[in-house]
């Protein structure tokens, strides 16, 4: 198995943007990760934090200040993109509009020296895994949102790249076509089974479709990990207030050891914490609590509050409790037949906190 | 009552009404300043050449017939000329020389200038309109500076020791050439700009992440998006080169007539206003029929991808 092969290595890659007089843009700083073959890696974070220009550094449109990015281990930074082995899916599809479908998918292989049989037979192909055959002769102006995000897929993998590169190309779709390309983007790769990179702001879009993650922030790389293990186990407190939404609660460390840590809160609620790093007693820390891991309850729990707000999504609902220390604490409940969540505003709860569901985080 | 489908009729008729109102006064200037005139210059090219310029009215198609045809002096036989031919042709070959020489230069200049920053652009287009602030006559007579024997290039060749007698420049084909390239090229950069201005430059980027060589993203992706500023800016070079007159006189001494001096000549000391009548209206169906020609082509061969 070559599946543990980095497919792409980016190694202490930065890029300054050289602004006007003194003022220049670190968009990467020493940034070093390894994507492994046939992985749906996703390059995720704010806007700004570098992760287009990481993939944009992949696909040789801009070039590093210093490091090196190497491609199956041949270093490709100094090679022009119509060089590289990788194709780009852009943001805002970029389709030739002077051209058919067909023709745009086809461009790469012409491009390429391809004879025109093999192109026809590939270009075919191409649609037919798109679903788009009955589209071939039209104009790219003449077809809708999702369909253009087709055809940029189909000419992106028409030429059968080692990377496909995916610079967040589902955030021009409305909700419900953007949830049907994430299933299908996930079906291509794993039918072509080309290492997709995706880049993305959207958290829940990272975590339904990536076997791995890189979490990103100001030219930096946070944490890599499974979906998992970003969700649950965020190396930093950036990276658990930018996936899904967590309550913090600040305290002092009153014991620690083994992986785990006892807090004192302002009012006095003692609470256990898992604690990847080891924290000094004593010394001040940021705690976490995911809004699923607590449950509400009438009478006395971890915490204790007033509830403030009920607001009702649906599949669950969520109540915000004011908690006696003055932070807004949010609880998600999961909603049953019965009509309403069984607790009213203005009533006081107890805060209930799973076992290992509260975790202590660097700053 | 009126219904709402009928308030929103009126409503358009109205609009329609309000548009035709204010257009009025421009189709009128249109209408007298264009149409009037050129409808005197076919009643013109009719009528028999009076002796001290003017026309009489007396009809003759003594003009159409020597725009074609020769009579001789002594036996009255009509022969096919080519003097008037030769004169067009060569206007026709500098006027296409010339727009082939803008677009080769003015392409890369337009380039250029789409792909500085915004707030950049303006200075760069700034810079090309300098020239239309003087006259033509005066920015002809500076190039004549230039060109001259003892003008700018000349003394530098000499100084370099290139060459050690005048080169002469001065009223040949190459120095109407470089005027009439001079006094076009803007005419050729701002069309061409105003198109590559709208390219999406991420199109380039994809090109180039297809394996597109910079050539062939020149001429797959660039060139045909740029094609409606192309067909503009030859346009807008080619017409009004064809009856250029004061550059070719200027700078090409008179000796080498185009069709705008024949016309002049005609209506000055040629006193044969029918003539010059019938070869305006001549120049212009030359104009036209090119102009349609190469639209339909151009756009053809863009509409054949759909």
């Amino acid at each position: 198995m070559t599946a543990m092969r980095p497919a792409v290595e980016a190694n202490g890659v930065t890029r300054v943007f050289r602004g006007t007089g003194q003022d220049s843009v670190r968009a990467l700083d020493n940034v070093s990760v390894a994507i492994r073959e046939n992985e749906f890696f996703t390059l995720l974070g704010p806007s700004g934090c570098g992760k287009t220009t990481l993939l944009r550094l992949i696909a040789g449109f801009d070039f590093p200040t210093d490091g090196e990015i190497l491609l199956y281990g041949q270093d490709i930074a100094p090679l022009p993109p119509f060089r590289r082995p990788v194709n780009t899916v852009f943001q805002s599809y970029a389709l030739f509009p002077h051209m058919t479908v067909a023709d745009n998918i086809g461009f790469g292989l012409k491009m390429l020296g391809r004879p025109k049989a093999e192109i026809e037979v590939r270009v075919d192909a191409m649609l037919k895994l798109v679903h788009m055959q009955e589209l071939k002769n039209r104009r790219t102006s003449q077809i809708s949102g999702g369909q253009q995000q087709r055809v940029a897929l189909a000419r992106a993998l028409a030429p059968q790249p080692k990377v496909l590169l995916l610079d967040e190309p589902l955030s021009a779709l409305d909700y419900k076509l953007r949830k049907e390309m994430q299933i299908e983007l996930k079906r291509l790769q794993h039918e072509t089974g080309i290492t997709f990179i995706f880049v993305t702001h959207d958290q829940e879009e990272a975590l339904t479709m990536s076997d791995r993650i890189a979490v990103m922030s100001s030219g930096n790389i946070l944490q890599v990990g499974t979906p998992w293990d970003v969700y649950d186990h965020p190396a930093e407190r950036f990276v658990a207030d930018f996936i899904g939404e967590t309550n913090f609660l600040t305290g002092t460390v009153e014991s620690a050891g083994n992986g785990q840590a006892q807090v004192a809160l302002r009012s006095g609620a003692k609470i256990r914490a898992t604690a990847a790093v080891d924290f000094r007693v004593g010394s001040n820390a940021t705690l976490m609590v995911r809004p699923e891991h607590a449950k509400l309850v009438k009478g006395r729990g971890d915490l204790c509050g007033t509830i403030e707000n009920i607001v009702y999504f649906g599949t669950d609902t969520h109540i915000h409790v004011r908690l006696d220390e003055g932070d807004v604490f949010m609880v998600r409940q999961q909603n049953s037949r019965s009509a309403g969540c069984g607790f009213e505003n203005g009533t006081r709860v107890g805060i209930q906190i799973g076992d290992n569901a509260a975790q202590l985080l660097k700053d | 009552m009126a219904t709402a489908s009928e308030v929103a009729e009126q409503a358009e008729r109205d609009d329609i009404r309000l548009r035709w109102l204010l257009s009025a006064p421009a189709l009128l200037i249109v209408f007298l300043a264009a149409l009037g005139p050129l409808l005197i210059v076919v009643v013109y090219s009719f009528l028999t050449p009076g002796n001290y310029g003017d026309v009489k009215w007396q009809f003759s198609t003594d003009a159409w017939v020597s725009v074609l045809f020769e009579r001789d002096v002594f036996d009255d036989t009509v022969s096919f000329a080519t003097a008037y031919l030769s004169i067009f042709w060569r206007s026709v070959s500098l006027s296409l020389a010339t727009t082939v020489l803008t677009l080769t230069l003015g392409f890369p200049t337009a380039y250029f200038i789409a792909t500085r920053p915004d707030h950049r652009r303006d200075i760069w287009l700034f810079l090309i309109t300098i020239p239309f602030w003087t006259n033509l006559l005066i920015r002809t007579f500076a190039m004549q500076e230039v060109l001259r024997n003892d003008g700018i290039i000349n003394s530098a060749l000499q100084l370099l020791g290139i060459a050690d007698h005048p080169v002469q420049l001065m009223y040949t084909n190459f120095a109407v050439l470089a005027g009439m390239v001079y006094v076009f090229l803007p005419l050729m950069v701002l069309p061409l700009y105003a198109s590559m201005e709208k390219i999406d430059f991420r199109l380039v980027e994809a090109g180039y992440d297809l394996y597109a060589t910079r050539f062939e993203v020149l001429r797959r992706i660039i060139v045909p998006l740029v094609t409606p500023g192309i067909v503009a800016g030859s346009i807008l070079v080619f017409i009004p080169s064809l009856g250029a007159y004061v550059t070719p006189r200027v700078l090409g001494g008179g000796t080498n007539l185009m069709i705008g001096n024949l016309i002049e000549l005609q209506f000055g000391q040629g006193r044969n206003w029918p003539l010059g009548a019938a070869l305006s209206i001549t120049l212009m169906v030359i104009v036209m029929v090119a102009l349609l020609f190469y639209v339909r082509n151009t756009t053809r061969s863009d509409g054949a991808h759909g």
